[in-house]
Parts: structure tokens; C-alpha cells; sequence
């Protein structure tokens, strides 16, 4: 299919037919569809979209809704514990893996694997390493505290930090390469002038060396603030929103009115609302990042 | 010289740059093989290690008990008798409902879904960063700006509509269309990894080939696909595994006859009938996890690269 002799307008031609798929993907599913969906949040969709307006009343019984209520409590929760541990354990694993060690491959190897599994894989395991009988509780019991209790997954209060100890597990090797990847663009002599003027390491770190990976911060506040609101298949996988409602998130909600309680309203009011979240995390970096270009 | 330009590509939408290990060590020199400082720092690493890996223990040794075994035991505990008899249950017969066929059926689903949707993928997705980094048209920024955007909205915006348009032409339910899901959902990161790529190429390059009369495909097919194969494996390795482990658009777009292999093993085990068969279901749920796993190992710095552009999938 080769076109030819080049000529502005059939080379224009071209281009524009091979990025058909594309322009279909961004005005069709991304704005159509998103705008779709916003748009049907203010009518009465039950079983079936219809254009019936109703206003704010989704968004009224929505935020009367308790499980709606609970799941963003809970998401609140597991977001922002989340994001403090990811931050400290991957920027502390990172700071190692920066001592110039030896098998730095074999360990990054080690702490990245779960990174290729699913969540699906990741919270069945750790359901497994929960279970009080034959897991870690039964373990400690078995040597013979007869009292120790962790059931993270059976108890209402700690289950979400369940669900976060398979989260942290699964991710936070990322975090760790992507903080490395960071402290590697780190010029030496910005180390050796703190070692000259007697800067102890830990005081370089927190001063001078986290000031500048602020861009890398930032990248990694996204990413996973992105994956957090995102958060659905480990939660069906390791405890499918309970005990309870003790770990229902609203990518769960959303799923659950639209496809199974057959409420497409409420589903449709809940999934904006998790678009509005994106957006507050989003838009202001899209700002940041891209900032001299026209963004839209 | 490829390798530099995948590094560059990688740099340039902020990415490690894993090329880079001739630097010089960070911190102070260290003294002795067995200092206080390297003991604490290699013993940390070592003890974070055991965290990583005691799953994945857990998981084989599990898989290879009998349920006997398992009910006097705990999870550590090494098989004392090895049995086989797990994975082959959970391969050929494990119960999805009344379908008792077992994780194979769910595995050949994936299958045909993983390769169709990751050659379309890639090819709609390498065609479109060509076309933005060498066919530059007016408007076209604005539209991959979108694509970009589309990343970052939540799947359960777009969950519904898709359905729809799925149903108007005939597809939903089929492995065609989710084929299609995945190429549509694939594309943005993909986008991002090739324009990179292709932007980062000497542009003599493209007018040379220009100038001896080479058009849009001809120097597509003749001269950047050639030129470019490390990042088609950097996009193949996010896809496979992207796919691979999809869970949410394998349960919303296709019927049970076709559920991908993490649906099915997530019905496996948290099925609420019958007795719990931890071992089989340790054993399915290492199966689900070996293609990943074995491309993971297998692919090992490209992977690094990979997962770092294809994180933004979330």
C-alpha cells in the first residue's frame, strides 16, 4: 500500500485515515462515553437508560445511600494509609537499593515479581495467608499464645488494612523503582558537596535529596492515587466487600448497582463521582506537567 | 543504539532509566565486607526479600499438600508428602457453576483473548505513534491529548456505554468484542510508548526515505518497524500481561462460556458450595499467575521498562 509520490494532500490523507481508530477511541469512547454517562447521572435509568431528568436526585440518594457512604469512608481510609506507607516504603527500599549493593539485580528481581500478577492471584493469596485457622494466627496459636489474634479479613476494623497488606505487597515494588530511577538522576557531586560540609546522610536525604524528587513524586502521588480510586478486583478477590460492608469500595458500588442490582442510575451518579475524584488529582498535574501546552 | 533510544523513550515520560549502573556508589565508601552498616543493610534488604517471597512459598507449598495435610498443618509448613493430584484437579476439574472442566477452559479463553487483542493493540497503537510523531496533521495533538486523559478516567465511567456500543453492532458478549475493549482500553499507554519511541528516532531518517520516494506505510513497514523492535517488546510485554490479568473487563463483556482465566479462578475460589479445597485452589491460582510470572523472569529489564510506562493503567 505504498502511496506513492509525496504530495501534501495525500500524505495528509493517509495519516488522517490511519488515526481514524484513534479519533474513534478519544471522541467516541473517552468524551462520548464519559459525557454519556454524566449526562444519563441526572436521569431516572433503572433496568434500562432513559432520558427521564431528574435532576440531583441520584446524587441525593446516593450520598443517603450507607454503603455508598461506608465505601467512601472506607476508600478514605485504605487511600491515604495507602499512600503514606507506598511512599515511605518504596522511597525506603529505594534508598537502600542506592548503596550500591551487591545482586541489586536479584533483589529488585524479588520485590518487583508481584508487580506482574494479577490482583485477582494477589488477593486470593493473601486471603489464604489470613485465614485464621491455618495462617498466620494459627501459626502464632500453634506455638502457644492460645489468645493471638490477627483475622484481619474476619474482623470489621481491620479488614481494610487486610486488603491493604496485599496492595502494598503487590505494589510498592513500583514505587520502589520508580524512586530508584529518581536517586540515580541525582548528580554525585550534590552528594559530595553535602559530605564536604559534614551533612549527616539521613539529614541529606530529607533536605536536599527529597526536595529534588519532586518531579518523581509526583509521578508517584498519580499513579497511585489513580490505582486507589481504581481499586476493585483485590477487593472481590480477597474478601468481596466484607465483612459486612467493612471493605466495600466504590468501584465495587459502581459495578454492583449497574450490573447486578439494576440500578443504572445510582451506578451512573456513583461512577461520576469517582470521575470528579480523578479529575481533583488529575487536572491539577495535567497543569503542572504539560503546563506551556493547550490542554483541554 | 536502539537500546539508548528505548532509554530515551523510557526517560522521556519520566521513567527509570535502567541503562544506567556505572555510577559511582551513593553515601559513604563503605569499609569492610562485614561492617556493622553492610550487615544491617543487606540484613534489611534480606528480611524485605522473605516478605516478598513468602507468598509465592506459600503458594507452591500449598498446592503440593494434600487436604489431610493442610487441615493438621499451617500454611509454612513444607509438604511432607508431595502430591500432584492438586494441580491436576484444579487443571481438568475444578468446578465454574455447573461446568466442571476446570482452569484449563478458563486458560484457553485467555489465550484467545491475549493474542488477538494484543497484535490489534500494537498495531493500531504503533500506526498511531508513527503517524504523531512523523505524520503530523492539524488537530491531531488534541486528540492524542484526550487519549492521554483516557487513561486516567475511572474504567466505570466508560463501563456502560461501551456495553452499548458493543450491543448495537452485534458484539457484546464475544470474544470479538472484548478484543475490541482491550485495543480501545490498551491504546493511550501504547500510544504514549511509541510516539516516544518514534519521536526519539533522527529524523534524517524519515526524510531521507521521504526523498526516495517512500510513503506512509512504505516507510512504516520498511524502515520503522525494522528499526524498532525492543519497543514492540517493551508493548508486548505491557499487553500480555495487561490482558492476561484482566479482571474487570472479563466479567462485564463476555458470558461465562468465555470468562477469562482470572474470572474463572476467582469463581473457583470464592465459591460459597462445597467444601474448601485450599490446595487446589493454591494450585489454581498459581497456574492463573505463571504467564506473567514466567514472562516476568524470562523478560527481565524489558519488563522494568515496561511496567513502568504501563503503570499508568493502574
Amino acid at each position: 500500500m505504498a502511496s506513492g509520490r509525496p504530495n501534501q494532500l495525500f500524505r495528509n490523507k493517509t495519516a488522517k485515515i490511519a488515526a481514524i481508530p484513534m479519533i474513534l477511541t478519544a471522541m467516541v469512547v473517552f468524551i462520548g462515553g464519559t459525557g454519556w454517562t454524566v449526562v444519563y447521572s441526572f436521569t431516572k435509568s433503572k433496568l434500562l437508560p432513559k432520558l427521564e431528568w431528574v435532576g440531583l436526585d441520584q446524587y441525593e440518594r446516593l450520598w443517603n445511600t450507607n454503603r455508598w457512604i461506608v465505601s467512601i469512608e472506607n476508600l478514605a481510609v485504605y487511600g491515604l494509609s495507602m499512600l503514606v506507607l507506598s511512599f515511605v516504603i518504596g522511597f525506603l527500599l529505594a534508598a537502600l537499593m542506592d548503596q550500591k549493593i551487591r545482586f541489586e539485580n536479584t533483589f529488585r528481581t524479588i520485590m518487583l515479581y508481584p508487580f506482574a500478577l494479577s490482583f485477582i492471584v494477589t488477593g486470593l493469596v493473601w486471603q489464604w495467608l489470613l485465614n485464621p485457622e491455618f495462617g498466620i494466627q494459627g501459626i502464632v496459636r500453634d506455638l502457644g499464645w492460645e489468645n493471638f489474634a490477627f483475622d484481619p479479613l474476619y474482623n470489621a476494623d481491620l479488614a481494610i488494612f487486610g486488603v491493604m497488606l496485599a496492595a502494598l505487597w503487590q505494589g510498592s515494588g513500583l514505587v520502589m523503582v520508580l524512586m530508584l530511577a529518581g536517586l540515580r538522576g541525582i548528580d554525585e557531586e550534590i552528594w559530595k558537596a553535602a559530605r564536604i560540609d559534614g551533612i549527616p546522610t539521613w539529614k541529606t536525604y530529607l533536605f536536599i535529596i527529597i526536595p529534588m524528587l519532586r518531579p518523581v513524586f509526583i509521578t508517584a502521588l498519580v499513579l497511585i492515587t489513580s490505582g486507589i480510586i481504581r481499586v476493585y478486583d483485590l477487593v472481590v478477590a480477597q474478601t468481596s466487600g466484607g465483612p459486612g460492608l467493612a471493605t466495600e469500595m466504590p468501584a465495587k458500588y459502581v459495578y454492583d448497582y449497574m450490573f447486578r442490582a439494576q440500578n443504572l442510575g445510582q451506578a451512573f451518579a456513583a461512577s461520576t463521582m469517582m470521575l470528579l475524584a480523578v479529575l481533583v488529582v488529575v487536572v491539577p498535574w495535567a497543569m503542572m506537567e504539560f503546563g506551556g501546552r493547550k490542554n483541554d | 543504539m536502539t537500546d539508548i533510544a528505548t532509554a530515551t523513550a523510557a526517560a522521556s515520560i519520566g521513567l527509570p532509566e535502567e541503562t544506567r549502573t556505572d555510577d559511582g556508589p551513593r553515601g559513604p565508601r563503605p569499609v569492610r565486607a562485614l561492617s556493622r552498616r553492610n550487615i544491617m543493610l543487606y540484613g534489611t534488604l534480606i528480611v524485605v526479600s522473605i516478605y516478598y517471597l513468602l507468598p509465592l512459598y506459600v503458594m507452591v507449598v500449598t498446592s503440593l499438600k494434600g487436604m489431610p495435610e493442610i487441615r493438621v498443618g499451617n500454611v509454612f509448613s513444607p509438604p511432607l508428602e508431595i502430591t500432584f493430584q492438586p494441580w491436576v484437579k484444579a487443571w481438568g476439574e475444578a468446578c465454574t457453576g455447573l461446568n466442571c472442566d476446570g482452569l484449563s477452559r478458563g486458560f484457553w479463553n485467555s489465550v484467545r483473548i491475549t493474542i488477538p487483542s494484543v497484535i490489534v493493540s500494537i498495531a493500531i497503537a504503533s500506526v498511531n505513534g508513527y503517524g504523531l510523531a512523523n505524520w503530523r496533521f492539524k488537530g491531531d495533538n488534541f486528540f492524542f491529548t484526550i487519549l492521554i486523559f483516557g487513561a486516567f478516567i475511572p474504567y466505570q465511567v466508560m463501563l456502560y456505554p461501551v456495553v452499548i456500543i458493543l450491543r448495537e453492532i452485534g458484539l457484546y458478549g464475544s470474544l470479538t468484542g472484548l478484543v475490541i475493549v482491550h485495543s480501545v482500553f490498551g491504546m493511550p499507554i501504547l500510544t504514549l510508548l511509541f510516539r516516544n519511541y518514534f519521536t526519539s528516532l533522527p529524523e534524517e531518517l524519515f526524510k531521507a526515505a521521504r526523498v526516495d520516494g517512500a510513503g506512509y506505510w512504505g516507510i512504516y513497514f520498511r524502515i520503522m518497524l525494522p528499526m524498532s523492535l525492543p519497543i514492540f517488546v517493551v508493548a508486548m510485554i505491557i499487553q500480555v500481561t495487561g490482558i492476561w490479568n484482566d479482571f474487570l473487563f472479563g466479567t462485564v463483556y463476555t458470558k461465562p462460556d468465555f470468562w477469562p482465566m482470572t474470572v474463572q479462578l476467582n469463581n473457583i475460589v470464592n465459591s460459597v458450595q462445597g467444601v474448601k479445597e485450599y490446595n487446589v485452589n493454591m494450585a489454581a491460582t498459581l497456574l492463573t499467575g505463571l504467564v506473567p510470572l514466567v514472562i516476568y523472569f524470562v523478560s527481565g529489564k524489558l519488563f522494568v521498562r515496561g511496567i513502568a510506562a504501563g503503570a499508568v493503567k493502574g
